[in-house]
C-alpha cells in the first residue's frame, strides 16, 4: 500500500459523491491508502482568490499546516478535484516564490497556532498519481470487465494540466494521460479535441449564457465524435455538464443526451464492481443506455418527485428567461 | 505679433507620476511574481481566451491599460469577472506572466473600489466566501438558490429542473457542514485580513 495524506474537498461529499464512493471503492484495489487530512476546510474554489490575497492564501494554507503536521510516512498530498489541487499547488508554488506571501500567510496562520514551510509537501492530484504511482500495468492487471465497445470522451478540464508549476503531465493542451488509462481499461477511446477546454466553472452561478456556450461546445463535439460518455477527473466539470444539460438543450433548442462520469466510477466497473456501489445512478443525464451498450445493467434512475425532466415540460409560468436573463446581465447598471 | 501673455500656459499636465503607481499596486497584490511588467503586447492571452468574446477588454489591452495608469476603466472592465481561470493563456504567454492571477487581483481591487457594474459575480463570490468563513466548508445547495433567488428570480423556473434533480439525488447538502476547529479558522483569517489591511494603508 502507498500511503498518501488525503484531501476530499467539499464536493466529494456533496454534488461529488459519486466520485467519493468510487473511490472509496477502488483505492484498496490499487494498494492506495490514503488518510484524510484532520479537520481539512474548504479550499476556497475560485472565490476566495477574487476577494482578498492574504486571506484565500492563509485559507488554502491552513490545509498544508494541518497535512504537514499530519504526515507520517509521506508528505504527499492527493486531491481528487481539480480546483482544490489547484489551489493546494498554488499556495505552495507562489510562497516559495515570493517569500513575502509566505510570511503574510505564516503570520497569519500563527493567530490559530499554526505554520507551514513552502515546498515541505508535495501536491498532486488523483489521476497523477494513479498513473504514474501505481501505472497502467498494475491497472491492466487487475481489470477482469474490460469495457470493449464503450466509445469514451476523455475531458480534463482546466485545472489540473494547466498551469502544472511542476510540469508533472505530458502536455498542458493535449494530455494523454487519461486516454492512456481509459484504453487500458478496454474502452475505446475518441481523440476528443476539447479535452482540456472549459466547462464554464463558475460562470454557470454568474453568467449563464457565457457557460451554456462552453458547456454546449464540449457536448456538442463529444456528441459529434459519438461518444457514449464521457469521462472527466473534476466535480466542477462534471457537475456542469451534468446538472446544467437540460438547461443547456433548453437554451439552444438541442437534444443531447451526454452522460458524463468519473474517471473512477469507469476502473471500478472494468475491475468488475457493482455499478450501484460506484455511485452509477446519481449522474443526472443517465448513464444507464451507454452501459447497457456494453452489457452492464446500471441502477434505475432514483425515483424523483417530481422528475426532472417532466418537469422541464410542464406549463409553469416561464416568462422570457432568456431575456430576463440577458436583461440581469448585460443591461443593469447597480447602484 | 502675440505678446508673452497671449501665450498660453501649457496644459496642466495629467496626474500621470501618480497613475502610474497602479501597474505596480497591481503586481504588488498579485500572490507570487506575476511578471506583468514583462508583457511584451504579443496578443497571445486574448487569442487563446475561451471567453474573450464577451469580455470589454482583451487580457493584453488590459494589461496595456494597467500599465498606462487607468485605473478606472481598468477596474470598470468587466474582463477579470468573465475569465474562468482556464490557464490556457498562461501555458502559452511567452513571457509567463501569471495572467489568470492578475485577473484575481483586479477583482479585488475592483470590489475594494466598488467600480464594478454588475454585481452578480461579486455577490457570488461573498456568498461563497461568507459561507466557508462560517462554516470552514462550502455549502452548495444554500449558495446556489440564496445566489440565484437574488439575481435570477425570473430564471428559477427554468433552474428548478436542475436544483430539484440535484437535491431528489441528495447530491447537494441541505444542511452545511462545520469543520471541528472552526475558531482557529476564523482568528487566521481575522488575522490574514489585519495584514492586508495593514499593506494597503500607504497606498489608500
Ligand atoms: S500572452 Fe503574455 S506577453 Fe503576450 S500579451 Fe498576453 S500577457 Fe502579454
Ligand atoms: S485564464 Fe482567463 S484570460 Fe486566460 S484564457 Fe482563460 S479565461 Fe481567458
Amino acid at each position: 500500500m502507498t500511503k498518501y495524506l488525503y484531501y476530499p474537498g467539499c464536493s466529494m461529499e456533496t454534488s461529488a459523491k459519486a466520485y467519493g464512493f468510487s473511490l472509496a471503492k477502488i483505492a484498496p484495489l490499487l494498494g492506495l491508502d490514503l488518510e484524510e487530512i484532520e479537520d481539512w476546510n474548504c479550499c476556497g474554489a475560485t472565490e476566495y482568490l477574487g476577494i482578498s490575497l492574504t486571506p484565500a492564501y492563509a485559507l488554502i494554507s491552513r490545509n498544508l499546516a494541518l497535512a504537514a503536521q499530519q504526515a507520517n510516512g509521506s508528505r504527499t498530498v492527493v486531491a481528487p478535484c481539480s480546483a482544490c489541487y489547484l489551489n493546494l499547488a498554488k499556495a505552495d508554488y507562489y510562497m516559495h516564490e515570493q517569500p513575502k506571501l509566505a510570511q503574510n500567510v505564516n503570520e497569519a496562520l500563527s493567530a490559530g497556532g499554526l505554520s507551514y514551510k513552502p515546498g515541505s509537501l508535495t501536491i498532486r492530484h488523483l489521476l497523477d498519481v494513479i498513473i504514474y504511482d501505481i501505472g497502467l500495468d498494475v491497472i491492466k492487471s487487475k481489470v477482469t470487465r474490460p469495457l470493449t465497445g464503450l466509445r469514451v470522451a476523455p475531458y480534463l478540464g482546466c485545472m489540473v494540466p494547466r498551469p502544472d508549476y511542476e510540469k508533472r503531465w505530458s502536455d498542458p493542451e493535449h494530455p494523454i494521460e487519461l486516454d492512456l488509462l481509459l484504453k487500458a481499461l478496454g474502452a475505446e477511446v475518441i481523440d476528443f479535441p476539447l479535452k482540456t477546454h472549459c466547462c464554464g466553472g463558475h460562470m454557470t452561478q454568474i453568467g449563464p449564457e457565457t457557460a451554456f456556450e462552453l458547456i454546449r461546445r464540449l457536448i456538442a463535439s463529444a456528441a459529434q465524435y459519438q461518444a457514449d460518455i464521457m469521462v472527466t477527473l473534476c466535480p466542477m466539470c462534471q457537475m456542469n455538464i451534468d446538472a446544467y444539460q437540460g438547461e443547456v438543450n433548453h437554451h439552444f433548442g438541442t437534444v443531447y443526451h451526454m452522460p458524463i462520469v468519473f474517471f473512477t466510477q469507469l476502473i471500478g466497473l472494468a475491475f468488475g464492481l457493482d455499478a450501484k456501489e460506484l455511485g452509477f445512478g446519481l449522474e443526472l443525464v443517465s448513464a444507464r443506455k451507454a452501459l447497457e451498450k456494453i452489457g452492464i445493467e446500471a441502477p434505475e434512475p432514483a425515483p424523483a418527485a417530481p422528475r426532472p425532466r417532466k418537469q422541464e415540460g410542464l406549463p409553469m409560468p416561464k416568462p422570457l428567461p432568456n431575456k430576463a436573463t440577458k436583461l440581469s446581465e448585460k443591461g443593469k447598471v447597480e447602484k | 505679433m502675440a505678446l508673452a501673455t497671449d501665450i498660453k500656459p501649457p496644459p496642466s499636465a495629467p496626474k500621470l507620476i501618480e497613475d502610474l503607481t497602479f501597474l505596480n499596486e497591481v503586481v504588488e497584490r498579485t500572490a507570487g511574481v506575476s511578471r506583468l511588467e514583462m508583457c511584451i503586447q504579443c496578443g497571445t492571452c486574448g487569442g487563446s481566451c475561451p471567453s474573450a468574446a464577451d469580455m470589454d477588454h482583451t487580457p493584453r489591452m488590459l494589461f496595456a491599460m494597467i500599465r498606462a495608469g487607468m485605473r478606472q476603466a481598468v477596474l470598470m472592465s468587466n474582463t477579470p469577472w468573465i475569465c474562468v481561470s482556464c490557464y490556457h493563456c498562461v501555458v502559452r504567454c511567452p513571457q509567463n506572466v501569471h495572467i489568470a492571477d492578475v485577473m484575481y487581483t483586479l477583482k479585488s481591487m475592483a470590489i475594494e473600489a466598488k467600480l464594478y457594474r454588475d454585481s452578480t459575480a461579486p455577490d457570488f463570490s461573498k456568498t461563497f466566501v461568507d459561507m466557508v468563513e462560517e462554516y470552514g466548508r462550502s455549502y452548495e445547495f444554500g449558495l446556489a438558490t440564496r445566489h440565484y433567488l437574488k439575481h435570477f428570480p425570473l430564471r428559477l423556473p427554468g433552474m428548478s429542473p436542475m436544483a430539484l434533480g440535484m437535491l431528489t439525488k441528495e447530491r447537494m447538502s441541505i444542511r452545511p457542514k462545520r469543520i471541528k476547529n472552526i475558531k482557529q479558522l476564523k482568528a487566521i483569517l481575522q488575522r490574514a485580513k489585519e495584514l492586508d489591511v495593514k499593506a494597503q494603508r500607504p497606498v489608500a
